[in-house]
């Protein structure tokens, strides 16, 4: 698994070029930062006084089975100042390099970045848990939690990497979701079937689309704009709908049966996978579904050369007959339809009705997972699990009574987001014709 | 077994609202021909050839292949129909690979709609070692030099079947060695019986490569030529009055040395020297051009002159005072004029008016400023004075000089840049995308400007510009000074020396090649008139 963590996201595209691609940039002019080995240093620092030196003296426990493992295996028991210690001594020395290759003038390999990060996670971990009244978590909940909280994001950052690679900013990831979950809920109620919600929900989140490529493409307007005003025009009209329709009748209009966890025999004890892969709802299943189509159809299929040759360089699209702004419209409108089904994840899997604003941002934060990623599908996902873990991390690290405010804790998903994307993406290089409209001639 | 194909266009016509680009042209392609359309900049040629690609559709007229009415709807109709067109912008994606550039749009796939890149790169490997391209099909195109560059997107065309290939102002980016290549291969490829669309404003490529000339002038055609005609005689029909290709300059008169470069080094964000190690003097009242395929380091040079970049070592003086270190302002306030490369982006507020521009430099100072208050009167004044001396061919000076043609454009960042005493005159690309009539004007500037005692800096990737105006001429290759060479130098050791090989070695391998450089017919066609 971590093998096809890593591989496709140094070329920030083509998994089968990435050593051209590095040497590229090396060598292609573009500048090689303190940044990122800065930022490393104050973090290991940080995890060495923090994670290590006021790291607790009490043993932290995680747990790794759960009861309904088929076969299982002994909890991680470790003392949580001398594992800070160790994990920040490491940190350390990782910056030490990214700071050495730096006077060298060569980039910070995405490599050290990933492992730093682990690093980071297993460290805060061990200083979060350790400190807690009952010093014990399950691993294995925190993970399957992660990825249930994960499965909107990862939805909404396709969305985005499907637009952005054909050439369309598509900030309206938010309002994708939120028709997708408002739509879901409505339709599911009345027809009193979940599978025809979360079709509709494809549908409303692809009519969201629709406009953004109508505008975006066809009148030229600014997508950023188009995107932002989407989101306000989408909150506005599931919020009124909410509150004149369905809170009149919320048997009719607001009870929609949800999509049941279906798990698969055996597969599904296995310890910590088990419960990822083999123990999802219709829509988890999806997501794996969709991530592997999205990754597959960019870069091995005809679809995905003229794709991405559309989001890089339209006008060489064009001369090669290739209708550029037929292309970005389908696309856009497939975008929308994943996101689409992405927010049916809020009403028919995680609650079972819709209230006011339910995706509660996490559209932007699919944006932010979408660039962490690097503009890949694959690459997305796990910046996405990220965020995800980063939320059910800090709801259930209130739970086992840390030290730490949980007001600071609920803040943790959105530090991870800005620290992410601002600090460790690196040199990561948009398509080049994003944002950009294409006009013939 | 070759299908040959005849291709004409008859009475096309294009209109862009009022503006009439293309009127009534007819060309006739004779299959296996090398056909040159010769035109200045702006005179029709791209928008006639973007026609025939079916980029555009024409206003009127039709298009025949073999005597058969054509209608293409996009430039995939007419790639079907045989034509293949390289375009001056390469269309090629930059971070694909030439396989995946080739493949574009003509993709071969397995079942599912997967990509088979393998037959791509065969096809390419088989091209490749027919004509000597030496392509890499796994290469990035970004990594490429733009000679390959421009080998895959003939690759492209080929791949595609063109029996018709259009060559968009194809030498505009190569060394004179790319381009007497590229000349061979153009040669090749009609022999083996694709015809050839070569559209150009160098006259020297033409004569030497052409069956056919048309020559398109304000987008009518204004009748053909022959290749055997003189290069002044082409050169006029061209312009459509009599010109003089060579300057009229009188010997420079160098005095003491005022402008010294010492050790200059330049080092981009990522550590590389993209000027390394450059020494040179310029003396009052002589012309120093620079020569070098672009992109080896003559932007950067410049740049470092006026204070632009960030990490400079050595040493710049003017009138024995330092100019490493200085603010832009404090340079310009030194004396330096300088026209940069691209006048749209560098030169010009598009948006601004050109009386406007003309005070950029000046705007704060007297007499076109009071206190914190502009005063718009001498602003205008200037601005008339300015156009009527350099010829702007506008209406008024208050409209955007965003609206003007490339030449009238360059010749207000002249006029700006002129009009004041100067300690140094650096001009890049001085004449890049001008029509000849304003090339003259501008070349007799520049020297008037010399004559008055300043000493002048140009850069340009023009061979025969360089050749024209410059007292001496320094090559840049990589970011190093490969030699500095008196006037009058051989265009083939300039070539050489381009592409980094040293002035006496380039020497001497001239002397050993020169038959066979002769023979090719494209270095000497152009001296004889030239001389």
């Amino acid at each position: 698994m971590s093998a096809t963590a890593t591989s496709p996201l140094p070329g920030g595209g083509m998994p089968g070029t990435v050593p051209e691609a590095e040497a590229a940039q090396a060598t292609s002019g573009k500048p090689v930062l303190w940044k990122t080995p800065v930022l490393l240093s104050v973090l290991g620092i940080v995890a060495f006084i923090f994670f290590g030196l006021m790291g607790s003296a009490q043993t932290a426990r995680f747990g790794i089975s759960t009861s309904e493992d088929f076969f299982q295996l002994p909890a991680l028991e470790i003392p949580a100042m001398a594992g800070g210690i160790a994990l920040s001594i490491l940190m350390l020395g990782l910056a030490a390099y990214a700071v050495y290759l730096k006077t060298k003038s060569r980039p910070v390999a995405a490599w050290l970045t990933i492992t730093f990060t682990v690093l980071f996670v297993a460290a805060f971990l061990l200083w979060v848990v350790g400190g807690a009244r009952t010093p014990s978590i399950s691993l294995a909940g925190l993970i399957a939690g992660s990825v249930t909280l994960a499965v909107p994001l990862v939805f909404g950052s396709l969305s985005g990497v499907l637009c952005e690679r054909v050439g369309v900013v598509n900030i309206a990831i938010e309002g994708q979701l939120l028709g997708g979950a408002f739509t879901a809920a409505i339709v599911a109620s009345i027809t009193q079937n979940p599978f025809v919600g979360l079709l509709a929900a494809a549908v409303a989140g692809a009519a969201v689309s629709m406009v953004l490529a109508v505008f975006s493409i066809r009148y030229l307007v600014n997508q950023i704009i188009v995107g932002v005003v989407l989101n306000v025009l989408v909150s506005g009209v599931t919020g009124f709908l909410f509150s004149t329709v369905m809170q009149a009748d919320k048997a009719t209009f607001n009870s929609p049966p949800g999509l049941d966890i279906v798990e698969i025999p055996i597969l599904s004890g296995i310890p910590i996978l088990g419960p990822i892969l083999f123990k999802q709802s219709v829509v988890g299943y999806l997501m794996y579904v969709a991530v592997i189509v999205v990754w597959v159809g960019l870069f091995k299929t005809k679809w995905g050369l003229r794709v991405r040759a559309v989001g890089e360089h339209p006008q060489a699209a064009d001369t090669m007959g290739i209708k550029v702004n037929a292309t970005r419209f389908w696309n856009v409108t497939l975008g929308g339809a994943i996101a689409g089904i992405g927010g049916s994840f809020f009403t028919l899997v995680a609650i079972d009705s819709f209230t006011k604003e339910i995706s509660g941002g996490r559209g932007f934060i699919a944006l932010a997972a979408l660039i962490f990623g690097r503009w890949n599908p694959i690459g997305a996902f796990f910046a996405a699990l990220l965020f995800g873990f980063a939320d059910n991390l800090q709801s259930i690290v209130t739970i086992i009574g840390t030290p730490v405010p949980s007001q600071f804790m609920a803040m943790l998903p959105y530090l991870v987001t800005v620290l992410a994307v601002a600090g460790l993406v690196g040199r990561s290089r948009p398509p080049a014709a994003s944002g950009i409209p294409y006009v013939k001639g | 077994m070759v299908r040959v194909l005849k291709l004409e266009l008859r009475g096309i016509t294009k209109r862009f609202g009022s503006l009439l680009a293309n009127d009534h042209i007819d060309v006739v392609v004779e299959p296996g021909q090398i056909h040159c359309l010769l035109g200045e900049n702006g005179a029709g040629k791209s928008t006639l050839m973007n026609v025939l690609y079916g980029l555009y559709e024409p206003s009127e007229g039709e298009i025949l292949i073999d005597d058969k009415p054509v209608s293409f709807r996009g430039p995939g109709d007419a790639m079907a129909a045989g034509i293949g067109m390289v375009h001056q912008h390469f269309m090629l994606v930059p971070v694909f690979t030439v396989a995946e550039n080739v493949a574009l749009g003509a993709e071969t796939t397995k079942a599912g709609g997967f990509l088979n890149l393998e037959d791509t790169r065969q096809k390419i490997r088989q091209i490749s070692d027919r004509y000597g391209f030496d392509v890499d099909p796994d290469a990035l195109v970004e990594d490429l030099p733009v000679g390959v560059q421009q080998r895959v997107e003939i690759i492209k065309a080929l791949v595609r079947d063109a029996r018709v290939l259009i060559l968009d102002e194809p030498t505009a980016v190569l060394t004179p060695q790319e381009t007497d290549e590229l000349l061979d291969i153009m040669r090749q490829l009609k022999s083996s019986g694709t015809s050839i669309v070569f559209i150009s404003h160098k006259l020297r490529e033409v004569k030497a490569v052409s069956d056919t000339i048309t020559v398109i002038r304000r987008g009518k055609v204004v009748g053909s030529a022959d290749p055997g005609d003189s290069t002044t005689a082409l050169a006029s029909m061209m312009v459509g009055r009599a010109v003089s290709l060579t300057l009229d300059k009188a010997p420079a008169n160098p005095k003491e040395k005022t402008f010294q470069v010492k050790d200059l080094t330049v080092i981009a964000p990522n550590g590389q020297h993209t000027v390394d190690g450059i020494s040179f003097e310029i003396a009052r009242g002589e012309i120093l051009a620079v020569a070098g395929v672009q992109g080896n380091g003559q932007t950067e040079l410049t740049e470092a002159i006026l204070g632009l970049q960030e990490r400079v070592q050595g040493s710049i003086q003017l009138d024995n005072v330092e100019l490493v270190g200085r603010s832009v302002k404090d340079v310009l306030n030194a004396g330096v004029g300088f026209v940069p490369e691209d006048r749209s982006v560098d030169g010009l507020i598009g948006t601004f008016s050109i009386a406007e521009n003309l005070v950029l430099d000046r705007y704060d100072q007297p007499p076109f400023a009071k206190g914190i208050s502009m005063s718009p009167a001498k602003v205008q004044e200037n601005a008339k004075s300015r156009i009527d001396e350099f010829d702007v061919r506008t209406t008024s000076g208050l409209l955007a000089a965003g609206t003007l043609s490339g030449g009238n454009q360059q010749k207000v960042v002249m006029a700006r840049e002129l009009s004041r005493p100067l300690r140094l005159f650096i001009a890049s690309q001085p004449t890049r995308g001008v029509d000849v009539g304003s090339i003259e004007f501008l070349h007799k500037r520049i020297v008037a400007e010399r004559d008055q005692g300043t000493p002048v800096m140009i850069i340009s990737t023009e061979l025969d510009e360089v050749m024209e105006l410059a007292d001496r001429i320094a090559v840049l290759y990589k970011g190093k000074l490969v030699g500095i060479v008196p006037a009058g130098t051989g265009r083939d050791v300039l070539g050489l020396m381009m592409a980094g090989i040293s002035p006496d070695d380039a020497a001497s391998a001239d002397r050993t090649g020169s038959a066979a450089a002769d023979s090719r017919g494209t270095s000497s066609a152009e001296g004889g008139d030239h001389a």
